[in-house]
């Protein structure tokens, strides 16, 4: 039997959540036996087979349809679920996102298989086959057990480390047949940020809120997480009032972030943005009222003006290079 | 044009969780409950096509009684009748399968909801009944217009957005910023009262998952504030080993 692990690429590259999905599916595969198969689909982009088995993958089968390059949510599903039955797989594990939750539900109704969202880490296989997932939006934990053969994850960013060990996987290339149907929600363009760490993605994020007071001092923003190597977020009335786009927008209603630095400058903490950020590994608060609520769940703060702290930060961290 | 929106009933985002039964139930003590965030913008988008273009609003949820106050407010925004599936809603999959079998009977030409729910948050719902049903799904999306038979959507994705476009019937996961949400008027909650709500058995026998406990996050220790930015470089350094 074998595990199937559904991969997503960007600009060229496989997106790392992904590569901690095939770490997470080699991890369960050293538990029940199991092969970790991973279905690539659009063009392969460069090192892939070497990357995915590193990561942890026995074999990549690799679906190259011009029509997949894009995310169709439908025909993505199909050839999954194709896949599925051919590799002889039981469980199909990928990472949480836009495309991957659209794809993911459709499978779990074909393949009839139990879905788990947003599982923090691997099965207690004891007694049946137990998952953790996050709930409440990071605010809970709930251990659920799913009956069914056939299993769905989808893996929370950075429960897993990715594996570097691996020796290169082998390809298959596949051809798969797709009905028209498949392809009746059509992709007419896209509009996308490029040569950006995306924000889902990123290790380090660093977010500005309305403290800052107008979209002119964003450079303070762009400045630090330039010297961090870091994605750019901000708070709902940033993003509501036009300063930033909407795909920047952290929290309850936005995105949800885990990286293993948030750093929030001039948040006041609200509970709905602390919702979306709350699986950070450390957060560091810099804002000029002591009181402010996002010092109750930080790991470190200043208590300063944003407008003298961050330019120094900025410098200091330079200054590391 | 005939729209459903289901819509979830979930605590406040401001609520404290807990749990009772050794973590075994959610404890709904002092909790407010409202429609949740993002089906609340689904709705809200409803109310506007309607408006718009003619046609009617049915909302729905799958729930036991204590969700008809939910359901009479979204009466109150805008809809025309709501169902209660009575039921408890056991994962995605059972609500789904709930929900097809009710729009199969309807024939919808649009099924909307919200991207995901916050308190299960799995974003799955939507892309289950899409399946169930043979018709697109589309998620999250944050802008949707129809004009005939045809819909144009912005799908949000990492770093941007993309556009879409789809022949209805199809089912569409919402959010912001598609429609402002709407509070209900004195007189739409006066007319609410009136309109048809209306509670239908489940047929769906079991579930594939079961919930076998619930635990809270571990406490935050005590923040450490710093007067410099190079005491707090150091942190990040030697204490935290990031940079
Ligand atoms: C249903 C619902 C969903 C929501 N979802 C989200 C969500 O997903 N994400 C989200 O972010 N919000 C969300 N909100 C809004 C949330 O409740 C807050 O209103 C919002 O997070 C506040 O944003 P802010 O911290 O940027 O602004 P404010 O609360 O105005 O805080 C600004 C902060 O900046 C500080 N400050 C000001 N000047 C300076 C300076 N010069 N230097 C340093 N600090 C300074 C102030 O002390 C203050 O703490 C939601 C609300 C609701 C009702
Ligand atoms: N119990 C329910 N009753 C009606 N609609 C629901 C229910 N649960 C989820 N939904 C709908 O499905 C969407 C996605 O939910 P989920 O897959 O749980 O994140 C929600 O935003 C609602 O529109």
């Amino acid at each position: 039997m074998s595990i199937l692990v559904y991969i997503e690429k960007d600009q060229g590259r496989i997106k790392n959540s992904s590569l901690e999905a095939v770490s997470y599916a080699a991890a369960l595969g050293e538990i029940t036996g199991d092969k970790v198969q991973v279905v690539s689909l659009g063009e392969a982009v460069e090192g892939e087979a070497e990357l995915l088995g590193k990561a942890g993958a026995a074999g990549v089968i690799q679906v190259t349809d011009d029509r997949l390059a894009a995310g169709v949510i439908q025909a993505h599903a199909e050839v999954v679920a194709q896949v599925f039955d051919k590799v002889k797989a039981k469980t199909l594990v990928l990472a949480k996102s836009s495309l991957g939750d659209a794809v993911a539900a459709r499978l779990a109704v074909r393949l009839e298989a139990g879905m788990a969202t947003n599982v923090v880490g691997l099965p207690d296989l004891t007694d049946g086959f137990v998952v953790r997932r996050s709930i409440f939006t990071g605010k809970a934990f709930v251990d659920t057990g799913i009956h069914t053969e056939n299993k769905i994850l989808a893996i929370k960013k950075n429960i897993q480390p990715v594996k570097t060990d691996g020796s290169a996987a082998p390809v298959e290339n596949v051809t798969i047949d797709l009905p028209g149907e498949t392809f009746s929600a059509k992709i007419t363009g896209t509009e996308k940020a490029t040569g950006e760490v995306l924000l889902p993605e990123a290790d380090i994020v660093v977010s500005g809120g309305r403290g800052l007071n107008g979209p002119e001092n964003w450079g303070l923003i762009e400045d630090l997480a330039d010297a961090l190597g870091a994605a750019k977020g901000c708070s709902k009335p940033v993003s509501d009032s036009g300063w930033r786009p909407h795909h920047e927008h952290v929290g309850q209603t936005g995105v949800k972030v885990a990286p293993s630095l948030y750093l929030a400058v001039a948040i006041s903490g609200a509970i709905q943005h602390l919702a979306g950020v709350n699986a950070s590994r450390y957060m560091v608060v810099i804002n000029k009222d002591p009181e402010a609520p996002f010092f109750k769940v930080a790991d470190y703060g200043i208590v300063g003006d944003a407008f003298e702290v961050v330019p120094k930060l900025t410098e200091a961290i330079n200054a590391l290079k | 044009m005939k729209i459903l929106v289901c819509i979830t009933h979930v605590p406040d985002t401001t609520s404290k969780i807990k749990f009772t039964d050794n973590n075994t139930q959610f404890d709904k003590t002092g909790v407010q409950f409202i429609i949740g965030p993002y089906d609340d913008y689904a709705l809200a988008r409803a109310v506007e096509l309607k408006e718009q273009s003619g046609g009617s609003i049915t909302v729905l949820n799958v729930g036991e009684s204590d969700t008809e106050p939910t359901l009479r407010k979204a009466l109150a925004i805008g809809a025309d009748e709501a169902i209660r599936i009575n039921a408890f809603p056991k994962d995605a999959a059972f609500v789904a399968s709930e929900i097809a079998r009710f729009a199969k009977e309807e024939a919808f030409d649009l099924i909307l909801m919200g991207r995901e729910s916050i308190d299960y948050n799995g974003g799955m719902v939507h892309g289950m009944v899409g399946e169930l049903l043979g018709i697109p799904s589309v998620s999250p999306v944050m802008k949707l217009d129809i004009e005939g038979n045809t819909a144009t959507i912005s799908r949000e994705i990492e770093g941007g957005k993309e556009f879409i476009s789809v022949d209805l019937p199809f089912v569409a996961g919402c959010q912001e910023p598609i429609a402002e949400w709407k509070i209900p008027n004195m007189r739409g909650i006066m007319s609410a009262r009136s309109k048809p709500l209306k509670a239908i058995d489940s047929e769906t026998p079991g579930s594939k998952t079961e919930t076998k406990k619930y635990e809270l996050p571990p406490a935050k220790g005590a923040v450490k504030l710093v007067d410099t930015v190079e005491e707090l470089v150091d942190l990040l350094k030697n204490d935290a080993k990031i940079l």
